[in-house]
């Protein structure tokens, strides 16, 4: 039973971007589009869940000391495989997240549960912790790629929604660096908002 | 003078028009976490700076003496970060014992940087192919210090924003996170604006 929460925290009560605030760069950098978000949530995800089984393997023999240079390692590896898959298989998608498919090393989210959850707990609960937060990184992401790919293109998921006149002329600043920033804001705004009346 | 024209140029693209934090999304972190002070804010500022200068030109001689003689470019990630992680570890050892003052208003700060993905963008961005500068040694620094004080500079204006906010009245739900983000849109909204610059 407790396996099951472990793995349902990670998308409402948990969830990383939207009451952690963790992860903010990947978060409003890739979003501008549901096919970006959706490929970065899911190999940060595969991160994720890779390094919290290996940390979760190793956090016996690691001396305390050098624990956190050794959890960048083990990251930095999965995500040198990852990169080379997306070259590899995924040309045109690893184009364009680009700088941000490396960056999956720095992301304050997947340090962040190797040391506060990984090196704490066995393997089995690690993997759910691991899948259960990185499918909420990528729910989030969805989330905020739908709104802004939908105002800033009238499409979702290069699927067009809104009728064609709005496509000629959609509200170009959300797929920006601008939309990116409101559009969170805004969000965060809407879940403060639903966490006081539920009180 | 044909070289000093050059170096205006990179400075202005690196600080307004292509702003590390407001134009390519990294380092927003610290840009949202350490804000909330002036002089906070110049102490993290100045410390990025230095990080991404040192780690703009370690990076360069171990790309170039390093991992491109012995043919193991992808192992780039891993050692970048490792080389960043040991630099930060370095520095403040430098720092604690030759300039203890500096140490004193940096010391928290330092530690953080290491998982600034400002340090590692603009370590990776430098040797990237199509980034527009010429790929030298000299460039790869100043590239680095004038991104570190575009940083500087927006981080310092947000901090100033912020200090006045604290007066503010705002809706319960805004407060915090959500007011900030939309604050750091409108001020993506006024650097998009430099994107007009021509030479």
């Amino acid at each position: 039973m407790s396996a099951m929460k472990e793995f349902t925290k990670g998308f409402i009560k948990e969830n990383p971007v939207f009451i952690l605030v963790l992860g903010m760069c990947p978060t409003l950098a890739v979003t501008s589009s549901v096919k970006n978000a959706l490929g970065m949530g899911l190999s940060a995800t595969f991160v994720l869940l890779c390094s919290n089984i290996i940390v979760s393997l190793i956090k016996g023999i690691v001396p305390e000391k050098i624990r956190i240079p050794m959890f960048i390692v083990v990251i930095a590896t999965f995500v040198t495989i990852i990169d080379m898959v997306m070259a590899a298989y995924m040309a045109p998608l690893h184009k364009s997240l680009g700088l941000f498919i490396p960056l999956i090393v720095v992301n304050c989210i997947i340090l962040g549960r190797a040391e506060a959850f990984a090196s704490k707990n066995n393997v089995f609960m690690s993997m759910m912790d691991g899948l259960g937060m990185g499918l909420g990184f990528t729910f989030a992401l969805v989330i905020l790629g739908t709104i802004r790919e939908l105002i800033g293109s009238g499409k979702i998921y290069d699927f067009p929604i809104l009728p064609q006149a709005y496509q000629d002329n959609p509200m170009l600043v959300a797929v920006l660096a601008p939309g990116a920033f409101i559009t969170l804001g805004f969000i965060l705004a809407i879940i403060n908002l639903i966490k006081k009346e539920g009180k | 003078m044909e070289f000093l024209s050059q170096i205006m140029i990179m400075a202005v693209g690196a600080i307004f028009i292509n702003n590390f934090v407001l134009a390519k999304f990294l380092g927003i972190c610290p840009y949202l976490g350490v804000s909330k002070k002036l002089d906070s804010a110049l102490g993290m500022g100045m410390a990025v700076t230095f990080v991404m200068t040192m780690a703009s030109a370690f990076t360069w001689l171990i790309q170039s003496y390093l991992l491109i003689p012995f043919k193991i470019e992808y192992l780039q990630t891993i050692a970048f970060i490792l080389t960043i992680a040991s630099l930060v570890q370095f520095v403040e050892m430098v720092i604690q014992k030759n300039a203890p003052a500096l140490y004193k208003s940096l010391g928290v700060f330092l530690p953080l940087i290491t998982t600034n993905c400002a340090v590692l963008g603009v370590a990776i961005l430098n040797l990237t192919a199509d980034n527009g500068l010429p790929y030298n040694f000299g460039f790869s620094i100043l590239n680095g210090f004038f991104s570190g004080v575009g940083f500087t500079v927006v981080l310092v204006l947000m901090a100033g924003i912020r200090e006045k906010l604290e007066y503010a009245e705002l809706p319960a739900s805004m407060k915090g996170m959500p007011i900030a983000l939309i604050i750091a849109g409108s001020m993506a909204l006024a650097f998009l604006g430099f994107a007009g610059l021509k030479f």
